[in-house]
């Protein structure tokens, strides 16, 4: 089947984090190995004092268990979609072209954008969708529940700014 | 026996690479690695995201409870402070209705084939990480310490059990995708 009920799926993303809780020790999130990421390319351009920076002294340029988690997404996302017959090449997505034309070039710079301040804004929270907004949550954290209503906020806003006032 | 498992760096890599696989295969087949789906919920026209969420944190939220009671599990909450966790979670939302896609899902949507996701997204997240590494120095001090409340969790805050808050929070939260399934949305 193409697509899940979106019970199902919550349901089986809910025991995958218990599964992560046990067999890691670990809440499941994302925005870490990003930043990881980023610390491992300017090291190769910059060498090993970037070590020694203030931010990837608390998050070390490596792979580690969640940068593997990231890698296994693309991998998993694929599979469900080469196994559904979904897979397929797409340029822009089809909201973006009803609306914003056929141009990819702007879609790609839009995000790009978007991705800029997002992995800003990610690390200037301390963790993203998944990190606060469902591992936190969970926890009945107060940080992911500010973190999932200030995520939400702003990107309703941003949004409806786009597609209603701009668009 | 658990503990050499967690405790073993390279067991952990691979259960870290099979964790994720099975997150991006339920994201792919939830329809939630696709722009228009999440573009839907921040126009509130299709709450899809909010239903996977919502069901995803009432399932853990009983599971990891019952099992730190069990033993079998600790809980780890993310520190947090109004300067931090709400500002950054502001310019995370702007940044999330720019590109559509989140830090899970963009690597999801890049995995189905959306170019987007891959060329524009992922690579602006990266610098948008390596950039918030550069300023951290100047903001770690200053506005990411206001108004911090630390590790708290919700029962701490409202002085009950947390077995109560679970349960509380599980009604409501199932109360509300009762109401969002029934107004068909």
């Amino acid at each position: 089947m193409e697509r899940w009920s979106p019970y199902i799926v919550g349901l089986g993303i809910g025991v995958l984090s218990c599964v992560a809780f046990i067999v890691s020790d670990k809440p499941i999130g994302c925005s870490t190995a990003f930043a990881r990421t980023s610390g491992m390319l300017e090291r190769l351009v910059r060498g090993r004092k970037v070590n020694d920076k203030p931010y990837y002294r608390q998050f070390a340029p490596v792979i580690d268990w969640e940068w593997m988690l990231v890698a296994g997404i693309v991998v998993g996302a694929f599979l469900s979609a080469v196994l559904s017959g979904t897979f397929a090449v797409q340029w822009l997505p089809a909201l973006w072209r009803s609306s914003a034309g056929d141009s990819y070039t702007v879609r790609w710079l839009a995000a790009l954008a978007g991705g800029v301040v997002m992995g800003f804004g990610a690390r200037w929270a301390g963790g993203c969708t998944s990190g606060h907004g469902i591992s936190g949550t969970l926890q009945l954290a107060v940080s992911g529940w500010l973190a999932v209503l200030s995520f939400f906020a702003g990107g309703i806003a941003t949004a409806m700014l786009i597609y209603k006032v701009i668009l | 026996m658990l503990n050499s498992i967690r405790l073993h760096k390279g067991v952990q890599l691979i259960i870290g690479l099979l964790i994720g696989i099975v997150f991006g295969f339920l994201l792919q087949k939830g329809g939630v690695t696709q722009y228009d789906v999440i573009m839907g919920q921040l126009l509130l026209v299709d709450f899809t995201v909010v239903k996977v969420m919502l069901t995803a944190v009432v399932t853990g939220m009983i599971g990891v409870h019952v099992l730190r009671v069990a033993g079998f599990a600790s809980l780890h909450p993310k520190p947090g402070s109004l300067g931090s966790t709400a500002v950054g979670g502001l310019i995370f939302g702007v940044g999330f209705g720019l590109l559509g896609y989140c830090p899970g899902t963009v690597a999801g949507a890049a995995g189905q084939g959306s170019l987007d996701a891959l060329f524009g997204g992922i690579v602006g997240i990266v610098i948008g990480a390596g950039l918030f590494a550069a300023v951290y120095p100047r903001l770690s001090e200053t506005i990411l310490k206001k108004g911090a409340f630390g590790e708290m969790t919700l029962p701490e805050l409202m002085r009950v059990k947390p077995g109560a808050a679970v349960a509380v929070a599980a009604a409501a939260l199932i109360a509300l995708l009762v109401v969002i399934e029934k107004s068909g949305i």
